[in-house]
């Protein structure tokens, strides 16, 4: 495709550039009242900080509960913990079930893909009493075995229908060619299908990851110990009823994107090639 | 007897678990008295757990009945009411431990005390000494001096003038009040419609536009606002180098009466009875303790026993000779947001007293409606019996048909993620839908009333931002138009990144993602600092071309966009990356091809990649508008359905019947089964235009 003229180029540039800079400024915000020392919710044009003080990250790192525990660590570890099995257990319970949908049509398909779409249309709001009540049940309250039970079912309609788009797009013949040479279902899933899947499972994976990390309304119900707390939730706790700590916020709030951010970027190339979002073959 | 004796002793020495919201020096001071506690007594651990207060309510009335929770808590007094009739806090002795008398009133409830008083919050009037050398002592001395201070961006007095909480203090100042008259609810009293128009006049003559919390410690530490109502909590964030005073409320001039602010007791509540528990709970209330509280934690104890030497709290200590407290009456919950909601419409000048009064005694009438009579259950027995046998005689024949023998492998590949989903995610809904059917006590079967209610309109006119059609209307345009700028807007940055001529596509792509790496929460609260009228950036970008500060959330349309353009900010980043990945795998020869034909720009779009495209994004598109639709956190967060509900969607409607309406569950959960019906239908119409099946 041939090159457009010099005065489009620019335009093009001027026009991304502007957006980008829309994009931004939001964010550039939450850096500025970060490190500006104070906790006063910013609300001036100038988006870029006019002193600087890393204050606001050191009170946020700090903080240690009564015994002298280091209660930052803790929940920087459950935050990583519950996303991570969040993430893999996930992707377990959804790269089966993907495969099956994808390649089998046996009675009950087209219900089961319909259900996965009818849970999505479930209110989130109005799950938590109940959940709190089944927990309740199992024995599985302040947990993080009940809490990383909970987002991995709720992560697995999105994962399984984004995994069975990819692997409809994977041709049929290298699994035929595998079976012709006696491998069985199972080692033809987990030796060809899943390696060539590595894009998709990538992205289902950190989409698992992100909706654990950054959740908060079902952490708080659930969990009952300080030291079981996950990032967001002390998050939220820095902008209470009375009094907002908003510096305090904005620095919790950019170290709880920084982890997001870079597995991101890290998996950017993967997430343009993995998110099928359904694929051509239906 | 001896058995009695071991079960106090083992009571005694266990442990004491107790939540509670302090943050900074009170939590430090509650913190060492339980380590005084600890030491004092050999073998009992005091174990202090810190909960978000957002959280805490919740989270205790979901523990205790199910006896998970702790043995003490810290919070106010103002749900009394409700918490004893549910036995979530139990009575305590009435004893005499020295406390404010006001203080003792607060936690008493129906003859019985519950809880002992730790600290006492209450608004009054902080001002700023160098432009205020004498604080005024009566209204009429307030409003000259506000007046005469407000010019040039400096404001008399600042405060959040919409909230109720703050204006509680010049109701029963002008001798009204929520119970005014002694009866029931009476929000057009007519002592409150005059406190009304007092309310009025200061919020359109001294007070700046929409001041939230944030904006009046802003404008108070930075010497632009003269006076401002606050409570005990606004002593941790004033600056030190300015120089201010506290002083008590002035006198109403027209009633002669002290403005009486709302006083919240907070204290120490006991949820588990134990020997161990009821003793620490005691001591904490008592004096030793609350000498602690106020040097460590800068409290205004209830204690007044215990010697001030603070100025600021002694004023806050003088306040609670001239305080009402906060009412613990059952009708009280649902009092909070009628009243709210007139002061919005008072405060923005879109209403006139008399008319906000009325409104607000009849929004307050649909909020206590009586619940439905009770029905029969045996007809609805009768139908789901029916609707069961209907499935299976459509889907069995079918199940039967098929050899099952020969699938059970596929159905063992299913079978984790299914059993999962159906346990945690359909199970939890099926039980909430269930809550539908019941009053909001979930104790009687009602029926279909609640749907009724709610698709009849029954409690208002059809166009009323509170009915659930215009709510539909609300929530299906914005829908469309998020999922169109998604669209819109994603498709063009993909179309423009892919082009091998954009300089630093990678750098572009990768800060283009960013919105939807950050947690949503966070971006919106940021996104409603910058659409405040008078500070916001938005109207001080639009004030460089001249355009006159917009009222962001004083009109449906402008609060409408707002909400729209943070949830486009939000949501174009998955568009865009849905786009790059579909256009990868579209080979770019046809275009070219296309472009050798004479097809210019736009026509190789619409009619070479635009249909390559289509069957990538509309699933995307489907599930994202399912998403957009039920998108929470930004109408709650950015417009707060302002103004008055209008902005409010399907979802935002059911949580607030549940959640600040004074709990109406029943209610509630029909409404989000109705969403769901909404939704399942929006599925089949979408898959329906798509001419085949997408999802």
């Amino acid at each position: 495709m041939q090159t457009p003229g010099p005065l489009r180029m620019i335009l093009v540039h001027i026009a991304l550039l502007a957006v980008t800079l829309l994009t931004l400024f939001p964010v550039l915000w939450v850096v500025k009242m970060a490190v500006e020392p104070g906790q006063a919710l910013q609300l001036t044009v100038n988006p870029f900080p006019t002193s600087f003080s890393l204050q606001n990250f050191r009170d946020v790192v700090s903080t240690t509960a009564a015994d002298g525990t280091w209660l930052f660590g803790w929940q920087l570890l459950n935050s990583l913990v519950i996303s991570g099995a969040t993430a893999l257990v996930g992707l377990c319970l959804a790269c089966t079930a993907g495969y099956a949908l994808s390649r089998w049509g046996f009675p009950g398909r087209e219900e089961a893909m319909g259900l996965f779409l009818l849970t999505q249309m479930f209110p989130g709001v109005m799950m938590s009493v109940p959940l709190y009540m089944l927990l309740e049940r199992a024995g599985l309250l302040d947990t993080m075995t009940g809490l990383i039970l909970v987002y991995s079912t709720t992560s697995v309609p999105f994962a399984t229908w984004n995994l069975k788009g990819y692997f409809d797009t994977i041709p049929k013949d290298l699994e035929e060619a595998a079976m012709m040479d006696g491998a069985g279902r199972w080692t033809t899933f987990t030796k060809i299908i899943l390696p060539l899947a590595r894009p998709a499972l990538a992205v289902t994976g950190l989409f698992a990851f992100i909706s654990a990390w950054n959740e908060f309304i079902l952490a708080a119900t659930m969990l009952g110990d300080e030291r079981r707390y996950t990032l967001p939730i002390v998050l939220k706790g820095y902008v209470g009823e009375f009094s907002a700590e908003w510096g305090h916020f904005a620095a919790a709030a950019i170290l709880v994107s920084v982890p997001v951010t870079v597995l991101f970027f890290i998996l950017q190339r993967h997430l343009v090639e993995g998110l099928t979002a359904g694929s051509v073959k239906g | 007897m001896i058995s009695g004796l071991v079960l106090a002793a083992a009571a005694f020495a266990g442990e004491v678990t107790i939540w509670h919201a302090y943050r900074g020096g009170e939590r430090e001071a509650l913190e060492s008295l339980a380590a005084t506690w600890q030491e004092r007594h050999p073998g009992v651990t005091v174990l202090p757990v810190f909960v978000p207060s957002e959280a805490l309510a919740d989270k205790l009335q979901a523990a205790v009945p199910h006896g998970s929770g702790p043995d003490l808590f810290v919070y106010a007094q103002d749900r009394i009411a409700d918490w004893s009739d549910r036995e979530i806090i139990l009575p305590v002795p009435a004893e005499d431990g020295g406390w404010h008398p006001v203080a003792v009133e607060a936690l008493t409830f129906g003859d019985q005390r519950w809880g002992w008083p730790l600290s006492t919050k209450c608004a009054a009037l902080f001002y700023n000494r160098a432009l205020v050398p004498e604080p005024p002592g009566t209204t009429d001395a307030l409003v000259a001096l506000a007046r005469s201070l407000t010019r040039e961006g400096r404001y008399g007095l600042v405060y959040e003038v919409a909230s109720a909480y703050h204006n509680a203090g010049w109701l029963h100042g002008f001798g009204g009040g929520v119970f005014a008259g002694g009866g029931g609810v009476a929000l057009d009293h007519p002592a409150n419609i005059a406190a009304y128009r007092f309310i009025q006049d200061l919020a359109l003559s001294v007070v700046p536009s929409e001041p939230t919390g944030a904006l009046v410690t802003q404008m108070f530490n930075e010497g632009r606002a003269a006076m401002t109502l606050n409570g005990p909590w606004f002593l941790a964030e004033l600056d030190p180098a300015l120089s201010w005073g506290v002083a008590p409320l002035p006198v109403v001039s027209a009633t002669g009466l002290p403005a009486a602010p709302y006083v919240s007791v907070e204290a120490v509540f006991l949820a588990r009875r134990s020997g161990e528990a009821e003793a620490l709970g005691a001591w904490l209330a008592a004096d030793e303790a609350a000498l602690l509280r106020q040097e460590q934690g800068r409290q205004v104890v209830a204690s007044v026993g215990v010697p001030v030497t603070d100025p600021a709290l002694s004023a806050f200590r003088g306040q609670l000779d001239h305080a009402v407290p906060l009412p613990t009456r059952a009708e009280m919950p649902q009092t909070w947001e009628p009243l709210a909601r007139a002061l919005r419409r008072l405060t923005r000048g879109a209403a006139s007293p008399e008319a906000a009064a009325s409104e607000a005694q009849s929004w307050y009438k649909v909020l206590t409606r009586p619940s439905p009579e009770p029905a029969s259950p045996w007809p609805y027995l009768g139908v789901a019996a029916l609707a069961l046998a209907g499935v299976g005689w459509r889907f069995g024949p079918k199940l039967w048909a098929q050899p099952l023998r020969q699938w059970a492998f596929a159905y063992v590949w299913v079978a984790p993620a299914f059993l999962g989903m159906t346990l945690l995610t359909v199970l939890p809904f099926i039980l909430g839908a269930a809550i539908s059917l019941y009053d909001d006590e979930g104790t009687t079967f009602v029926g279909v009333s609640h749907f009724l209610d709610i698709l009849l309109a029954r409690d208002f006119p059809f166009w009323s931002p509170m009915s659930f059609w215009a709510t539909l209307l609300v929530t299906l345009t914005w829908t469309l138009a998020n999922v169109a700028l998604h669209v819109g807007l994603g498709v063009t940055l993909a179309m423009l990144l892919r082009e091998p001529w954009v300089r630093m596509r990678g750098v572009f792509r990768a800060l283009l993602i960013l919105p939807w790496a950050v947690p949503s929460y966070i971006t919106a609260l940021i996104w409603k600092g910058m659409f405040h009228k008078q500070f916001g950036a938005i109207n001080a970008l639009l004030a460089l071309f001249g355009v006159e500060p917009v009222s962001w959330f004083a009109s449906f349309s402008t609060a409408f966009a707002a909400n729209l353009a943070t949830n486009t900010w939000l949501g174009f980043p998955f568009m865009m990356v849905v786009t790059l990945g579909a256009l990868q795998s579209i080979p770019r020869d046809l275009e070219e091809a296309a472009a050798l034909d004479g097809a210019d720009g736009w026509q190789r779009f619409r009619h070479v990649t635009l249909p390559l495209l289509k069957p990538a994004l509309l699933p995307a598109v489907i599930l994202g508008s399912v998403w957009t639709f039920n998108m929470f956190n930004i109408i709650f967060l950015v417009s707060g359905g302002e103004p008055d509900g209008s902005t409010d969607l399907l979802i935002s409607q059911a949580y607030r019947w549940a959640f600040t309406r004074g709990h109406r569950y029943g209610y509630a959960a029909a409404y989000a089964v109705i969403i769901f019906g909404v939704l399942v239908i929006y599925g089949r119409v979408a898959n329906r235009l798509a001419g085949r099946k997408v999802l």
